[in-house]
């Protein structure tokens, strides 16, 4: 990794992260953390027919993780929770305008995507099993 | 630089131990040359070392304590050889004192299910440091709670120093006392010298997880007087995968086995054995023979150095280092203030700059530093901090290094506009 990796833009978003904090009463709140590391990242939903209505996250950690986790937030404000289960690695290195990172650095990336995708997954079994209960 | 003191003298010695290491003329992907500082993490290998596993290879590979042949007599003499190289060099009684594990995590865990199951009990204290690596932490968990005994631990001053003022009142109930030598994240040298006869004199069992202080330092276990004694050899020169646990023989001989198998057995019927003497009886299985030669090796190079060089060397780099790490804006150092209180390791954060962003910043420019928690989470966690950045540095290491850690890490600062 080259120095413009860390472009202006990422510390920006690790400084003042976008979607941060906590929503009131959200339907879905999911935390992880990467412990070879430290990094740690908590992600609150609101889920309107099958859509990501708002998102919240917080956390601790480098800047790779933070500024990467605050970029996705703003990605999949109103996605579909379906469209959030396809997003993956190559997004993530889009979004951080990087070709590449070291391997070890990839699960910072990722954290947030990872938190943010158990999120949805936890949102869609949840509206199955509500599915399942109709009579 | 700090001109006029005698610093460059060691430093040339290390200039010259440079060329030794294959691996320290290579550059980067990026073209940069390689600035290794992440020596407490493991150290490079001199030519000799890497020579002496490929002729062992090449020349008499064979099993040992067992052939008739020619070779295996070869590889056996070898093998036994870096042992008695071994005993000579931490000044051990006799080679039936010196055993090769895997590293230093397994001389503990030896240890602690051979001698600890056997002889703490309910309610027994097991006193260790603040400072205590996770291999020196979770075998004592595991034992403390199969048994009831209880972790008890010696703080650590401002400075990461630790606090000797109650020792005699946490040595009353503590049978066993295990204790770095170095801590391998702030530096801290513990002061063995105070602690041992006070232990000793309390009844208690004492070992040494010398994992970073072995390299460093010259090491004389009979002047230390310590029960046990572990050792990693991939820090001091050797390959991964061999260790050293040294023990008194007394103890050593009450102990029961610990792995059990081929080579550590004197009889062995369908239905009962008889082990071997020591020190085999703690060495089941063919043993990394390759790695034992290659450790003999390393002692080899170390003593060709000089261990009060070697020392003398770390005290000097790591005195410039912590005046030109204390001059970085933003730039916060952990461990004790003095040099020759500590190894040669120097933790520290900078600004809201993330270690593990330093340490890929600081790779771009081919420095090569630690970051995280360096299997000392406890100890973070003591300070508030979840991650640190660590430089450490061995006999290799020049002011020229830290020069280039220093350059680095301004360019972090840029970067990160602290």
């Amino acid at each position: 990794m080259d120095e413009l990796f860390y472009r202006e833009y990422i510390l920006e978003h690790y400084r003042s992260p976008h979607n941060y904090g906590h929503l009131e009463n959200p339907d879905i709140s999911v935390e992880d953390d990467n412990p070879l590391c430290g990094d740690r990242i908590r992600v609150d939903l609101k889920v309107e027919d099958g859509r990501i209505a708002d998102v919240r996250f917080e956390g601790k950690g480098c800047a790779i993780s933070q500024a990467s986790a605050s970029m996705l937030t703003d990605v999949v404000k109103g996605m579909t929770l379906h469209d959030t289960l396809r997003l993956g690695k190559d997004e993530i290195m889009e979004n951080l305008g990087a070709d590449t990172l070291a391997a070890a650095r990839i699960k910072c990336a990722t954290l947030g995507l990872k938190v943010l995708k158990a999120a949805a997954l936890r949102a869609l079994e949840r509206a199955a099993e509500t599915e399942g209960q109709r009579p | 630089m700090i001109a006029g003191t005698p610093h460059y003298a060691t430093d040339d010695k290390a200039e010259r131990v440079r060329a030794d290491f294959p691996i320290l003329a290579t550059r980067t992907s990026k073209g940069k040359p390689l600035v290794y500082l992440d020596s407490a993490a493991t150290s490079q290998k001199p030519r000799t070392v890497i020579d002496a596993i490929s002729h062992y290879y090449e020349d008499y590979n064979a099993n040992i304590h067992r052939g008739v042949y020619e070779i295996a007599e070869r590889a056996t003499d070898a093998y036994e050889g870096a042992r008695k190289r071994a005993a000579a060099f931490f000044n051990a009684a006799s080679t039936e004192e010196i055993i090769f594990t895997r590293n230093a995590t397994e001389s503990i865990n030896l240890v602690c299910y051979t001698w600890g199951f056997e002889q703490l009990h309910s309610g027994d204290g097991i006193l260790l440091t603040r400072l205590e690596h996770h291999s020196n932490i979770v075998p004592w968990q595991l034992l403390a709670a199969k048994t009831g005994a209880e972790l008890r631990f010696l703080e650590l001053d401002e400075q990461g120093r630790v606090i000797l003022d109650d020792l005699e009142e946490k040595l009353q109930g503590t049978k066993l006392v295990a204790i770095t030598q170095v801590s391998n994240t702030l530096g801290t040298i513990v002061p063995l010298e105070r602690i041992v006869p006070a232990a000793h004199a309390a009844g208690a069992t004492v070992l040494v997880d010398g994992a970073q202080a072995a390299p460093h330092m010259r090491v004389d276990v009979r002047t230390l007087d310590v029960d046990f004694y572990a050792v990693s050899g991939h820090k001091m020169l050797a390959p991964t995968g061999i260790g050293i646990l040294y023990g008194k023989r007394a103890l050593l001989e009450t102990m029961p086995p610990f792995l059990a198998g081929g080579d550590m057995i004197r009889r062995v019927a369908y239905d009962h054995a008889t082990y071997n003497e020591l020190p085999w009886k703690f060495e089941a299985g063919t043993s990394n023979i390759a790695g034992a030669i290659g450790l003999g090796a390393a002692l080899e190079y170390l003593e060709g150095l000089d261990m009060t060089w070697v020392r003398e060397h770390e005290v000097a780099l790591t005195a410039y280092a912590l005046e030109r790490l204390d001059q970085v804006p933003h730039l916060h150092l952990y461990g004790p203030k003095r040099a020759d209180e500590r190894g040669g390791v120097a933790a520290f954060t900078m600004g809201d700059a993330h270690p593990h962003d330093l340490a890929s910043i600081l790779d771009a420019e081919g420095v090569c530093i630690r970051a995280g928690h360096h299997c000392t989470m406890p100890l973070h966690e003591l300070l508030g901090l979840t991650a640190t950045a660590r430089a450490s540095f061995y006999v290799y290491s020049t002011f020229a290094d830290v020069d280039a850690l220093i350059e680095a890490l301004e360019k972090a600062a840029r970067i990160f506009k602290l």
